[in-house]
């Protein structure tokens, strides 16, 4: 019991780590899925290998990028700053391409209408578009973030103090070394199923305010 | 930091590595696929208790992180009198979380051959096993390949977790080089630019196969 409440301590780093490197994609993702879809020559190109490298490379290697290849360089860089700034910049790719799959699923009729009624084209996309995309990529959005939940038990490689951390720290110094793990997954399968189910609600309820 | 003088020597070590990678990613997806095959199966199961025990499993397969499961097959399981060697612990546990994994991605691949076809089977007098053998494997499994392609790139991207138990992959080997040198920027670079020049094409791949198989839908 003392083990389980050591590794629930990783809870709020993990869960903190999640939210922060989420808020950046979310954000970061925007204008990424903008750019991608530009009918500016270069501007697509660039975006679209942007999001590729960004999705090619495996979250832990771009976590050592930071923290050990920038980190020699910045050293204001501790390991949950490189955790959060890494994870973010992958998110950004990940939550694009959930916009840009939320795009193409808003009718042409809504962005005609818009026009119709002698709206410009970026108060379409603000006020009528923007809104319908962020309904529609919802349940995209919350798989992702319920996969970025789990990837983020990589930051325990640069010494973050999440879940995983705090199981490696028991497993080494009690005489039990497989239940620590065992209880860390537990407690990552305890955190993701209340999400799923969440996010279903929360789905059928957005979806409601969507054009068809 | 010069670029042109260090990559061609960092070279050899950094492919050794990727040699590694390569093959823990493929062992597991060529044990994992056909797991999660059974697994798919299973789900499909008329027997409610079979059905809820592998949809458990699958559940709570998914909802691990597989840095988790490496550390449960190669830190934990010594305790219990199994000691796998980091290659072995690696492969079993990126097989399981593919077995996992792959089998939500066929389960759907499955349900897409149209419950006409099994009629159909059943009125020419195959049996249920006939039946999946020959008529919904082989379509439903044709039906998930882009989503498979998608999911062998997570895999191999995956398997530089094993830089956690001490396997020699590509990031371990890129750690290694840059803590004798100290120029890990450089040497992380390349790395991760090596994995990209796998995934990346994967990924186009994945779109083409996407594209070729909607033509005969």
């Amino acid at each position: 019991m003392d083990i389980f409440l050591t590794i629930l301590q990783g809870v709020p780093m993990t869960i903190g780590l999640t939210v922060a490197a989420l808020g950046i994609g979310a954000l970061g993702g925007i204008p990424l899925a903008l750019c991608r879809r530009s009918t500016i020559p270069g501007i697509s190109f660039i975006a679209v290998s942007l999001i590729e490298i960004l999705r090619g490379i495996p979250p832990i290697v771009w976590l050592f990028i930071i923290y050990f290849g920038l980190g020699t360089a910045l050293p204001m860089l501790d390991p949950l700053t490189s955790a959060i700034i890494g994870l973010g910049l992958i998110s950004c790719a990940y939550m694009a391409e959930i916009y840009r799959g939320g795009l193409s699923a808003i009718t042409r009729g809504q962005w005609e209408a818009g026009e119709a009624l002698g709206m410009g084209r970026q108060s379409v996309l603000t006020f009528i578009i923007g809104p319908q995309v962020f309904r529609v990529s919802v349940p995209a959005a919350a798989s992702y973030a319920i996969g970025l939940l789990k990837d983020s038990s990589v930051a325990y490689t640069i010494g973050v103090s999440e879940i995983v951390y705090f199981a490696n720290d028991q497993s080494r110094q009690s005489s039990d070394a497989l239940g620590p793990f065992f209880l860390a997954a537990l407690v990552y399968v305890i955190m993701t199923i209340p999400c799923a189910w969440a996010t279903r609600a929360l789905d059928a309820r957005l979806r409601q305010k969507v054009a068809r | 930091m010069n670029i042109l003088n260090d990559w061609p020597s960092f070279l050899p070590g950094l492919l050794a590595g990727l040699g590694v990678s390569v093959q823990v990613a493929l062992l597991s997806l060529l044990i994992g696929i056909p797991g999660g095959l059974l697994l798919a199966i299973g789900a499909g199961s008329k027997k409610k208790p079979v059905r809820t025990l592998i949809i458990g499993i699958v559940e709570i397969g998914r909802g691990t992180p597989a840095l988790v499961v490496l550390q449960i097959f190669y830190f934990g399981l010594p305790a219990s009198g199994l000691t796998l060697s980091s290659m072995g612990a690696s492969v079993v546990a990126l097989a399981a979380t593919t077995a996992a994994y792959t089998s939500e991605i066929l389960r759907g691949g499955l349900q897409a051959v149209p419950q006409g076809e099994v009629e159909a089977a059943g009125a020419l007098g195959m049996s249920r096993r006939d039946t999946l053998r020959f008529i919904v494997i082989p379509q439903g499994f044709r039906v998930a390949i882009p989503s498979l392609i998608g999911f062998a790139i997570l895999i191999f991207q995956a398997t530089s977790l094993a830089y956690t138990v001490a396997l020699p992959e590509l990031l371990s080997q890129a750690y290694s080089i840059g803590s004798t040198t100290f120029n890990y920027l450089s040497v992380l670079v390349l790395a991760g630019l090596m994995y990209a020049a796998i995934t990346v094409p994967a990924s186009w791949l994945t779109c083409r196969a996407e594209k070729r198989l909607a033509r005969h839908l």
